[in-house]
């Protein structure tokens, strides 16, 4: 565990490093939630009664998913580990005493906290004093607010451990810009990330929340809003646990397979 | 030209040496661009209309948008590799080139799995020019093309400004991303859409609506300014200031010694 920690540790000082980026970043996003909430404002102004969920906690999902973007985007991935598995240098990575899948697996959590880290903050203090139904509102109580870290927590699992999967694919194909824009795309929609799941049509919205895509952004940011709590939320967290476990679980098995048939390109 | 035709080719074949994934890129390509229509279908079978449109007609506008973003990113999309040129001081190769240093980076990565894009975005034309109820006269379907031209036009001004910027900070500026993919993002909504400050902004400052919201208020009748028609090609001035701006970085280059 001490190792992987320090696997975390040297990444996260690494991107910390690029702070004018996140400031640039941070500049974006908040355009980009502007403009999403001036969207769904006028969508919202035409047809109040049809809109699926109150228009303030919109607003706050539509910040947290800005200031959360590093931990959730499923279209970010670690050039290092995607360059080391088509250069070659893979090879060095598995002489290594180190479980590769771990060492992977830290690597990409530790960049993403890093990143989220940098920008969350004045995102979420600017969004806090924002007028009126744009801005971030607080969770309703405590239990949402517990149930919000958790889930937080385990969403990155997620996301993290589905890269793995794709990272592994990447063992067969060598160029996986492809790949990955195929598999990110997918869990990005069905993550809520474009629109939120309650936007979705009843029946596509009931399997939707099923799949592991459900346990990314969309399970967090739904409990800190408040519009799922109670029991919903306990089955909501279960969920999350059970799809974390099976995605790390299958993410293994498919690189121990892939690494026995490895075949290290000279060079 | 002859030149740009062979660098062309050269590109074509390095990109199909790993065919799955090239295929594979376009077919992405093709279902990124899908999860911003499935949005649009799951938003309007809710709603019916949007400020005024229906979602044929909100299709007809995102499918220009993509169309005019997939031929800007096709060609100029070299733009966006240049932080990295900078700081690996390729560009400084460039430069004792023969040849202009916008025609190398043109020429230099073209993207063909943007096809992929292009490709939905030709069905959905498609589809919405005969769904949204237009009756396709002859001005109105010069409009239309010029609408998709000079749109590409305006785009790779902003992809010269964010090259620009980069004689000045070296790192490629996230900001400019909110014109770029943001203005094909945000650009499937007519631009009224956000209000009036932002329609104000994307009309006198960065030029978008020119290309998007005024021309399709006239093709789609609710306004009858043939002026509007014209917009398109006025926006196109817009790179004259992008171009000045990127003239202006070059002379104040240094390198970064690498």
């Amino acid at each position: 565990m001490k190792v992987y920690l320090s696997v975390f540790k040297i990444r996260f000082s690494a991107v910390i490093q690029y702070r004018a980026a996140a400031l640039a970043g941070i500049a974006t996003q908040f355009a980009w939630g502007f403009l999403e909430i001036f969207a769904f404002r006028t969508i919202y102004s035409g047809n109040e009664s049809g809109f699926p969920m109150p228009f303030s906690q919109l607003s706050s999902y539509i910040w947290l998913q800005q200031a959360f973007l590093a931990l959730f985007m499923t279209w970010f991935y670690d050039r290092d580990i995607l360059d080391a598995i088509s250069s070659g240098n893979i090879s060095y990575e598995l002489s290594r005493p180190l479980d590769l899948y771990g060492r992977w697996f830290f690597q990409t959590a530790a960049n993403r906290v890093a990143r989220a880290l940098l920008r969350c903050a004045p995102i979420l203090v600017v969004a806090f004093f924002l007028p009126g139904p744009f801005r971030l509102s607080l969770p309703e109580n405590g239990v949402q607010a517990l149930g919000f870290l958790v889930s937080l927590a385990l969403g990155l699992g997620v996301v993290v451990a589905f890269g793995m999967l794709i990272y592994t694919l990447t063992f067969y194909t060598l160029s996986s810009t492809g790949l990955w824009a195929v598999f990110a795309m997918l869990a990005d929609f069905m993550s809520g990330s474009v629109i939120p799941l309650p936007f979705f049509p009843s029946g596509i919205r009931k399997i939707a929340e099923l799949l592991p895509f459900a346990s990314m952004q969309n399970l967090p940011l739904r409990i800190y809003v408040g519009n799922i709590a109670g029991s919903d939320m306990l089955i909501g967290l279960v969920l999350q646990c059970f799809w974390l476990l099976s995605l790390v679980i299958f993410g293994r098995l498919i690189m121990r397979r892939a690494l026995t048939k490895v075949t290290v390109h000279g060079g | 030209m002859k030149l740009y035709g062979k660098f062309f080719l050269i590109n074509l074949q390095s990109q199909m040496q790993y065919k799955v994934s090239f295929f594979l890129t376009i077919a992405g390509q093709f279902l990124a661009s899908i999860s911003t229509f499935l949005s649009l279908l799951f938003i309007f079978s809710r709603f019916p209309e949007i400020k005024g449109f229906t979602l044929n007609q909100v299709l007809l506008c995102f499918a220009v948008v993509q169309m005019a973003f997939s031929f800007a990113e096709c060609f100029a999309r070299g733009f966006d590799r240049f932080p990295s040129m900078i700081s690996n001081g390729e560009f400084d190769r460039v430069m004792v080139r023969p040849r202009s240093a916008i025609f190398q980076i043109m020429a230099y990565k073209m993207e063909f799995a943007r096809l992929g894009r292009f490709f939905q975005s030709l069905c959905m034309l498609i589809y919405a020019m005969i769904a949204c109820g237009v009756f396709w006269s002859l001005s109105k379907l010069a409009v239309l093309f010029l609408m998709i031209i000079c749109g590409s036009i305006i785009i790779t001004g902003l992809f010269l400004v964010y090259a620009g910027l980069t004689f000045f900070t070296v790192e490629g500026l996230e900001f400019m991303n909110i014109l770029t993919d943001g203005g094909r993002e945000f650009g499937r909504y007519p631009f009224s859409v956000y209000g009036k400050e932002v329609l104000k902004f994307l009309t006198y400052v960065v030029p978008l609506a020119l290309y998007q919201y005024y021309p399709l208020m006239y093709l789609l009748g609710k306004s009858d300014k043939i002026l509007y028609g014209f917009l398109p090609p006025i926006g196109t001035l817009f790179i004259l200031p992008c171009f000045a701006f990127w003239r202006f970085g070059l002379h104040r280059y240094k390198s970064t010694g690498s």
